[in-house]
């Protein structure tokens, strides 16, 4: 069976032929387009390590089919900085030192970002707790990574007032 | 992973022809059929795709009151759909207490229903289960079974239901709408999820090619939304499923208890309706006395099906508690920590 997809990865389209469905949309990213950013932690939706966006939303790419993607737009952590410029969460974490072997952090930042774009969290460090809920960290940088959250949090909240005046 | 065939067609129709053939699945989101298609626990021979089909991710806030949600409509857009975390807070607590972000932006309304067992011997393919393989028998019965049924459990299988999301709906008197070979028809969610018996691996109403497109729920549920919680008691406090879980919701007028809506979650096959509990609570003064005595009635049925007579006194406190939360003032907002009896919600005390 061949199948063609075409999918939108960091602002560029990709054209994809597969010889078989099984291919999970993570597995495509790492081992057909090499992005390997992208980690491959339990493969099977628990540790949060594959986590992508996909047409804005945070999801475990290791349980998404990537056929059923077809035409979707993919946003992966080679795609976050401009440049040589950090995204506000990358310099966030760093700053905060949000982890220590950094085999989660691809995935830890990828769902920081998209849990600030679903505004549900605010300023609330429980609930950036629990909407982090989802990405494991074996080193235990959580106390890091909560405070990487909330600092990306309201840099975004200045921006968003700076760029409303 | 075994390989399969791929189709993803573009009406419902040619969905459920594809999908009627032996060994066809319906795929959707795939969070939970991609896992058992990894571990080998499901091994079908071809994926209808239903993504792209028309029409099934609306959520429609009905004139009667009432509201349909569509078959594809994500967990996370639900949860955070303004009307119907108003009208339904137990609903939406409950998807907000389940998986982790990034699955509920996934995961699909008809795929919670249609989400199997986490039972340990039914994901691994060493061991004997019956659900998984007619006649093999049941290693969970003498094995590690803490977390198993304490009711409606048979001794073919003792295996739970773990959707959140289904608690409150079958509190609420959801309808299923399946559309199949022989046209659309409905069935009351109550009914949907069938007990084991001597059939585990006959999990549900639906017939080969059957394809929910939807769940409804009636006007009336919106009248608890002053009144409705959702409590769910895990191993730890986010991202685990439920050891036992309580939906409650009551109508209140003149000090007394109108009407009254429990149902209980990970104790059986099936999201479970306490209607015994709710006879108790109708007319009465809603306080402890009452809420001990419905709490006492949901567990009449109850017995251990393993190392797990903890679970039947722990049904019973949540109980209590859901009924308690849900009879004071409902949260402005969800909790920061949806569904935990730890919740950090000012004014409610902490320990259980």
């Amino acid at each position: 069976m061949s199948l063609s997809l075409s999918l939108t990865v960091n602002g560029a389209v990709r054209t994809i032929a597969l010889d078989d469905p099984r291919v999970t949309l993570l597995d495509l990213l790492r081992e057909r387009l090499q992005l390997t950013g992208t980690k491959k932690g339990c493969d099977r939706g628990q540790c949060g390590a594959c986590t992508v966006l996909v047409d804005g939303r945070r999801i475990n790419s290791c349980l998404a089919l990537a056929v059923s993607h077809d035409g979707a737009d993919v946003l992966t952590i080679e795609g976050v900085a401009r440049g040589d410029a950090l995204h506000p969460v990358q310099a966030a974490f760093i700053a905060h030192d949000g982890f220590q072997c950094g085999f989660c952090t691809p995935g830890q930042i990828m769902s920081a970002i998209g849990l600030i774009r679903e505004a549900q969290a605010g300023d609330d460090p429980e609930r950036i707790r629990e909407g982090m809920s989802g990405n494991l960290c074996r080193c235990g940088a959580y106390s890091g990574i909560t405070a990487a959250v909330l600092e990306a949090q309201k840099s975004f909240v200045q921006a968003d007032r700076r760029q409303a005046a | 992973m075994n390989s399969f065939d791929y189709v993803r067609p573009a009406t419902i129709p040619d969905a459920i022809s594809a999908a009627a053939e032996t060994g066809a699945v319906y795929l959707a989101a795939g969070t939970n059929l991609l896992d058992l298609m990894k571990g080998g626990i499901a091994r079908p021979n071809r994926l209808v795709d239903i993504t792209r089909l028309p029409g099934l991710d609306r959520i429609e806030h009905l004139s009667d009151g009432g509201v349909r949600i569509g078959a594809l409509v994500r967990n996370a857009d639900l949860a955070h759909d303004q009307e119907f975390a108003q009208s339904y807070p137990a609903v939406a607590e409950a998807l907000l207490s389940g998986a982790s972000a990034q699955l509920r932006n996934a995961a699909t309304v008809a795929g919670n229903l249609l989400q199997r067992t986490r039972c340990g011997y039914f994901y691994d393919v060493a061991s004997a289960c019956n659900k998984r393989q007619p006649g093999a028998g049941c290693d969970a019965r003498g094995g590690e079974n803490r977390l198993h049924a304490i009711l409606g459990w048979s001794d073919a299988c003792i295996a739970t239901h773990p959707s959140d999301f289904c608690v409150p709906l079958v509190a609420l008197d959801a309808v299923v709408e399946i559309e199949g070979r022989n046209g659309r028809r409905d069935i009351a969610l109550e009914e949907f999820h069938r007990l084991p018996g001597d059939t585990p691996e006959r999990e549900n109403a639906l017939e080969p090619g059957d394809l929910v497109v939807a769940v409804r729920l009636p006007g009336e549920a919106r009248t608890f939304s002053g009144h409705a919680r959702y409590l769910k008691v895990r191993e730890r406090t986010s991202y685990a499923f439920a050891v036992v879980s309580a939906a409650a919701a009551l109508r209140i007028g003149d000090g007394v208890i109108r009407d009254a809506r429990l149902a209980l979650g990970g104790v059986a096959a099936k999201p479970w309706r306490a209607r015994s509990a709710e006879a108790a609570l109708a007319g009465a003064s809603p306080g402890p006395a009452a809420f001990r005595q419905a709490a006492q009635a949901a567990v009449a049925d109850a017995r251990p099906s393993g190392d797990n007579q903890f679970k039947i006194e722990l049904a019973q406190r949540i109980v209590e508690r859901a009924l308690a939360l849900a009879a004071s003032d409902a949260p402005e907002r969800i909790p920061a920590l949806p569904a935990s009896p730890f919740s950090s919600v000012r004014g409610v005390f902490h320990d259980v």
